[in-house]
């Protein structure tokens, strides 16, 4: 069974390629559901591969597929194989499984739309890019992906690309990433130069043995990181993730809340045994990089009045918290957050874009207000996965998020209070959002005149094949902490399942007072929780507090901003001299020596005078050398 | 007479052959009239002549006799041809001299 | 008597050779070239070699030079050269340079090779009383036998020369210029 994993990536292939040729003729929904049946039978595909996983011992559970024998040369020997293990079929099931309800709603979102079949080519296209990056054997394969979705990013970001500011966050999307893309680059080099090879195997367990020096693991794990930094929008590179949201819904939900962030994350935890081999400070540098972008972010989105744009930075803070785990040393916890986030995340996103879809395309959050009647299921859903998201025991964020806390107290207590405070504040900007949008006054009513002159403008709720995900999102959002209850050893599930590919890298927190203390911590993250949504309520709900919601948050503190003066600025200044340089030294150099060739050629022609007497000298002088040359051989 | 004992070697010949090698190779290069050009090249023709004919003798092999036969008759065409040459281009001119033609330079 | 007759017939070609280099009217040059031409025939007949002898005065001193003369007839026989200047600069000092530098070159090797040159051929046949015609058959059994090939070959080259020159020496019909030379 495992050998059929190389289907999981080539059904949404297939789809693609078919959509392509017959996708116009197939037209709106068929399209749309020929791509879900694509994404959905790689998810069944998944799930029996799962299966036969689970039913294995665990060191039978890796397996290496390989299609075929992709680049050898010389001393790189490149295949395209797939490595079928706990790991990547974690991500591979919530990927296909979570893409299937995206494609699902995005029959319903794009309804009408004129370039709808094109849409699902590009989703179909997204996922499996996305599965060649976390099914990948090698870096290569895994880099293959990584490009492929930040393609399909830049295709889906500027969808409705008419609109300037659509083309324009795509393109920012994918410089940004090409940025972080050079890091990945850097350490596939050094990988390749430290250990002849680049497959993950081969890698991690160099790095087991011992045979990476500390140097060489600190470079890759770094590059490594800066490659992540690019990919899941952390803080120097974090910028285009906002922007991104001029895509539409669905490819909010599915690239930058469920999947495509997840990347980096995910290359962390595979090459694991790498960052432990590297320098001591080199995880607290991904840590302290992870506790400064969810501190920002949670800052930023506490003065966003977009619904879309709350959603993003919120993001952007909870990858910030993997990033804390994982230079924490938790990579069960972290993957565990990714898999709760993507549910919450996701449930969010399709939420909000059930609201928007509702309320006629309108994003402003203080137009809505009051929605809950009029879109009752889409509310419910939604409360669900702001209590998730906030840290509000049963939901499953509670549990990953209190994971996490609990090993980067063990490990640093000053990031585990930035890891509180961001707590606090993404309860509170989250209620803050879900009051703005499904409580208080009716804002709307006073909007109709705008909303098309067809008499009162009433929100309404939206197609049940768009209401389908967001409830079976919300069931896995209540019971996600399932995965991993902190309870007993034996609950540990996804801590033993993943043990196999983690178990150098892990840290280990046993007998730590963080460990024997987890309940106080439990209770103090709770207390957090619910101060926060407190305070929300008191500043919004009734009214009671002021709101304060300065403008340099609502600028992201002028770091876009900042960026452009520096790029126009000293950046500019900078890449005018490097190509002046390569204009004129190198360049120079190439056009000087073609110079210098035809200036001797000018001085040299001169001998060829015309004259054949001079002609005869010459050649006269010629035998008089050979002679002398043969005499002096013969006497010598 | 002590003079009549001295027999002119072998050498004498090469040496004399090449003096007049040498002064028909000055001729070529000096002189500007293409015909006294030519004269020098068979001075120099003649100087190789002498020294087969010389090394002929002290060898005692037939051989250089014979390759001096056949440069006669190569020389012979040789002349034939240049002559017909230099009356193609000259012909028509008032002042003869090699320096003239010199077109094809660089 | 041999020395003597080298001396004179080496002051005949020395003579000639220097006349024609050194000339300025073509017909002086010419005559000064028969000079060389029979100083080198004495020469041949000094060492034996009689039937070369007889050829070169018959094809050399008797048909290249007059032929030459034919040339200079034809060209005009008062156009000397005029001796006085020279237009490249360099050329008499490089080539008086060259001349001195290769004949004290030539003259170096043949006296340090002078030991090395042992008797090896089948022997030269040398005309006597008895016998007129030694020379002349053991040059024509060489030729005949060894250099046959080379003989005919020589043959062709000599038709090909002569129809060559025809063809050359040609005029036009047309008066344009063949070969476009400085005027």
């Amino acid at each position: 069974m495992l050998n059929t994993v190389w289907l999981v990536p080539a059904l949404p292939l297939t789809g693609f390629l078919l959509l392509v040729l017959f996708g116009r003729r197939l037209g709106e929904p068929k399209a749309g559901w020929f791509a879900s049946a694509m994404c959905g039978s790689a998810f069944v595909v998944t799930l029996l591969v799962f299966l036969n996983m689970v039913s294995k011992t665990a060191e039978e559970r890796s397996h290496v597929v390989k299609v075929f024998s992709w680049i050898p040369v010389g001393s790189l020997h490149v295949d395209l194989a797939f490595l079928a293990d706990q790991l990547s079929i974690t991500m591979a099931l919530f990927i296909t499984g979570i893409g299937t309800l995206i494609h699902l709603y995005a029959v319903g979102y794009m309804h009408g739309d004129a370039k709808f079949s094109k849409f699902f080519i590009y989703l179909n296209l997204f996922v499996f890019s996305m599965l060649m990056l976390v099914l990948g054997e090698n870096l290569l394969v895994t880099f293959l992906g990584w490009e492929g979705v930040g393609t399909c990013s830049y295709f889906l970001i500027s969808f409705w690309h008419t609109r300037d500011s659509a083309a324009t966050a795509g393109k920012k999307a994918f410089v940004t990433n090409r940025v972080g893309d050079w890091g990945f680059m850097m350490a596939m080099f050094l990988a390749f130069g430290a250990v002849g090879t680049l497959s993950y195997g081969s890698i991690n367990s160099a790095a087991h043995a011992g045979s990476i020096s500390h140097v060489t693991a600190t470079a890759i794990a770094l590059m490594l990181f800066v490659g992540a930094c690019g990919k899941s929008a952390q803080l120097p590179l974090y910028l285009w993730l906002p922007d991104a949201m001029e895509g539409p819904t669905p490819v909010s939900a599915l690239i930058h809340a469920a999947t495509m962030v997840t990347a980096g994350v995910f290359l962390m935890t595979r090459m694991n045994p790498v960052l432990a081999e590297a320098y001591h400070w080199a995880p607290t540098i991904i840590a302290v990089v992870g506790a400064a972008t969810a501190l920002f972010a949670a800052t930023v989105a506490v003065a966003q009045n977009d619904i879309k744009k709350v959603l993003a930075y919120s993001t952007v803070s909870q990858l910030g918290y993997m990033f804390l785990a994982v230079g924490s040393g938790a990579y069960v916890a972290a993957i565990f957050h990714m898999v709760t986030h993507a549910f919450f995340k996701a449930l969010l996103f399709l939420g909000s874009g059930s609201v928007i879809h509702g309320m006629h395309h309108e994003q402003d959050m203080r137009k809505m207000g009051a929605l809950r009647v009029l879109m009752p299921i889409t509310g419910f859903t939604f409360i669900i996965g702001w209590l998730a998201i906030a840290g509000v025991p049963p939901f499953a964020g509670f549990w990953s998020k209190d994971e996490i806390l609990l090993y980067v107290f063990a490990n640093n207590r000053a990031l585990y209070v930035v890891g509180l405070i961001t707590a606090l504040l993404t309860a509170f900007y989250m209620t803050r959002q879900v009051i703005m949008v499904f409580f208080g006054e009716a804002k709307w009513k006073d909007q109709s005149e705008e909303h098309g002159a067809h008499g009162d403008f009433v929100p309404h709720e939206s197609p049940k094949i768009m209401l389908l995900p967001l409830v079976v999102l919300a069931i896995l959002s209540v019971g996600g902490g399932l995965l991993q209850l902190p309870f007993t050893k034996n609950l540990h599930f996804l801590e033993k399942w993943l043990e196999p590919i983690v178990a150098h890298g892990e840290a280990h927190i046993d007998g730590s007072w963080a460990s024997n203390n987890k309940y106080l911590l439990m209770l103090v993250a709770i207390v957090v929780a619910l101060s926060g949504i407190a305070l929300a309520v008191g500043v919004y709900g009734k009214k009671k507090l002021p709101a304060i919601e300065p403008q340099i948050l609502a600028n992201a503190w002028n770091y876009d901003k900042g960026v452009s003066a520096f790029m126009g600025g000293p950046g500019r200044q900078s890449f005018e001299g490097v190509a002046w340089a390569d204009a004129h030294v190198i360049d120079g150099a190439v056009r000087g020596t073609g110079l210098l060739v035809r200036q001797s050629s000018g001085i040299v022609r001169k001998i060829q005078s015309g004259y054949v007497r001079v002609y005869a000298a010459a050649i006269v002088i010629g035998v008089l050398a050979m002679l002398a040359w043969f005499m002096w051989r013969g006497v010598a | 007479m002590m003079l009549a004992t001295i027999v002119p070697t072998s050498t004498w010949y090469l040496i004399l052959g090449a003096i007049l090698f040498g002064i028909g190779m000055v001729g070529v290069l000096v002189r500007r009239n293409p015909l006294i050009m030519f004269m020098s090249i068979e001075l120099m023709l003649n100087a190789v002549n002498l020294t087969f004919v010389a090394l002929s003798t002290k060898l005692t092999d037939i051989n250089g006799q014979t390759a001096v036969f056949f440069v006669l008759v190569v020389a012979a065409a040789e002349v034939v041809v240049g002559l017909g040459i230099i009356v193609s281009i000259m012909r028509r001119r008032s002042e003869i001299s090699v320096d003239d033609l010199s077109a094809l330079k660089g | 008597m041999e020395l003597v007759v080298f001396i004179c017939a080496a002051a005949m070609v020395l003579a000639g050779a220097l006349g024609v280099v050194l000339r300025s009217n073509p017909v002086h040059a010419a005559l000064s070239l028969v000079l060389t031409l029979f100083g080198i025939a004495v020469m041949f007949v000094s060492q034996h070699a009689e039937f070369l002898a007889a050829v070169q005065v018959v094809v050399y001193a008797g048909a290249i030079v007059v032929l030459f003369l034919f040339v200079i007839m034809l060209l005009g026989v008062d156009r000397a050269e005029n001796l006085e200047t020279e237009p490249l600069g360099i050329q008499r000092p490089l080539a008086i340079i060259l001349g001195l530098g290769f004949v004290a070159l030539l003259i170096t090797a043949i006296l340090k090779g002078r030991d090395a040159l042992n008797m090896r051929g089948d022997g030269i046949n040398v005309a006597s009383d008895g016998d007129h015609d030694a020379n002349i058959r053991q040059i024509a059994r060489s030729i005949f036998t060894n250099y046959v090939v080379a003989f005919e070959v020589t043959s062709v080259l000599l038709i090909v020369a002569v129809v060559g020159t025809v063809v050359l020496a040609r005029k036009r019909k047309s008066d344009k210029d063949l070969i476009g030379v400085a005027p």
